[in-house]
């Protein structure tokens, strides 16, 4: 390129490493969130999920987001991060 | 010796087509558009929520191809999609094919040379095309959302790469889009509308605006699926032919959204989950009522177009309101 210099178009960050949590050895006595995006239907699979977590031994928490086009909201996430061990979260249609 | 444009291309810059090189000198021509210091942060961009600033939208402007009269545009655009409200996060991230699709009014538009006559939503002018795809670049370099990643369409749409045109104001008989939106005749506004690519409505028949007001309405039932009422909605794009039958009736803005809007009431009895054998619908409960086909204010209506041609378009839009994206304007500053 002769020495020529282009100037960054990015945002020139970098995604913070985080680590995953450790997979679960057993559902027995953990509290599983379930997070609807509102979208239809959703509540449909949830449903199942719930039942049969329970009788994994699981205790469930149910949540939505207000809306499916936008992110969960901090204080949903906060909520869910808090309360759960765990946090399945399901798309639908 | 690796050479510039392989290297764009290879470091994820480009849209798929070839970019200019953002060249220091480049990008300092870019800047002297505006009077906003390089350093000022103009939005968070979505998805990564990254700070943007006046230069990184240079930058991404210089790659489109803008001239530098068109950056208060690009800044003023990229303003108006990183709100709540109009959730360029969302329309990023869906599966549907939409982008924002942008409107410019008042004396910028022809200043900087764009384009609202033949071909205003097609190619040809440098202006509309490259002022549309900076926004895009920038939403893609700074926010990080590409296809395939958080842009997760399943179709997506040639739209996507640019949709920006600005309104025939002064060969319209009437007030124009900016102007329905609040603002002075005299501003510069540039307004952010979440649409696919636009679809031709045909009359070439009709030579009354009764008639015409009836076959438009016809072709916006359609808009998105004939099964969606309120939930999403459209821009109507008029072109010169088509307005000149309102001009004749007298018609103006209002009388002609008034009448329109009475032909866009449907049977929910036809649009119901299961009429006609279709599973899609509306729920059972609205059975015997008539929906209108737009919420209020869910219909924008522009004047462009070639002077000859019995067409409209339709640009089908999203899912609306705090639910989805509202349209959302800005004037556009120095």
């Amino acid at each position: 390129m002769n020495g020529t210099t282009l100037l960054d178009p990015t945002a020139e960050t970098a995604p913070a490493d985080r680590e995953l949590t450790p997979r679960k050895a057993s559902l027995d006595g953990l509290t599983v969130g379930l997070l609807d995006i509102s979208k239809p239907r959703g509540d449909v699979f949830l449903d199942r999920l719930e039942e049969n977590l329970g009788r994994r031994g699981a205790s469930v928490l149910r949540f939505a987001k207000p809306t499916f086009t936008k992110p969960a909201p901090a204080d949903l996430r906060h909520e869910i991060a808090t309360t759960c061990d765990a946090v399945i979260e399901a798309l639908a249609d | 010796m690796e050479d510039e444009a392989e290297a764009m291309y290879e470091r994820g810059w480009t849209d798929g087509l070839p970019v200019v090189p953002p060249t220091e000198a480049r990008v300092l021509a870019m800047l002297e558009g505006t009077t906003r210091r390089p350093d000022e942060v103009v939005a968070l961009l979505p998805p990564n929520l990254a700070e943007c600033t006046v230069e990184k939208v240079a930058v991404n402007a210089v790659l489109a191809g803008c001239r530098p009269e068109y950056l208060p545009v690009v800044l003023a655009a990229v303003e108006a999609v990183c709100t709540d409200e109009f959730n360029m996060h969302g329309i990023l991230a869906t599966t549907m094919g939409v982008g924002p699709v942008l409107v410019v009014n008042g004396p910028i538009a022809d200043r900087i040379g764009m384009n609202s006559g033949i071909n205003a939503l097609g190619h040809g002018n440098r202006a509309n095309l490259t002022i549309g795809r900076a926004l895009q670049l920038v939403v893609r370099n700074v926010g990080g959302g590409r296809p395939g990643e958080v842009d997760r369409a399943t179709h997506g749409s040639p739209a996507k790469l640019s949709f920006c045109f600005a309104e025939d104001e002064t060969g319209s008989p009437w007030t124009t889009l900016a102007e329905d939106r609040g603002f002075a005749r005299d501003a510069d506004v540039v307004t952010a509308f979440c649409g696919e690519a636009p679809r031709i409505v045909v009359d070439q028949k009709s030579r009354s605006a009764d008639s015409l007001v009836r076959a438009l309405a016809e072709g916006l039932r359609s808009a998105v699926s004939p099964r969606t009422v309120m939930g999403m909605d459209a821009m109507l794009v008029v072109s010169p032919e088509h307005v000149a039958r309102f001009r004749d009736a007298g018609w103006d803005r209002a009388r002609f959204m008034e009448e329109l809007g009475g032909h866009l009431m449907v049977e929910a009895d036809t649009i119901l989950a299961g009429a006609g054998g279709i599973e899609e619908g509306v729920p059972e409960g609205f059975a015997g009522t008539t929906l209108p086909k737009f919420r209020p204010g869910g219909l924008l209506v522009v004047h462009a177009g070639g002077p000859a041609g019995l067409f409209s378009s339709v640009v089908g839009g999203w899912l609306n309101g705090p639910m989805g994206s509202e349209p959302t304007s800005r004037e556009i500053t120095p």
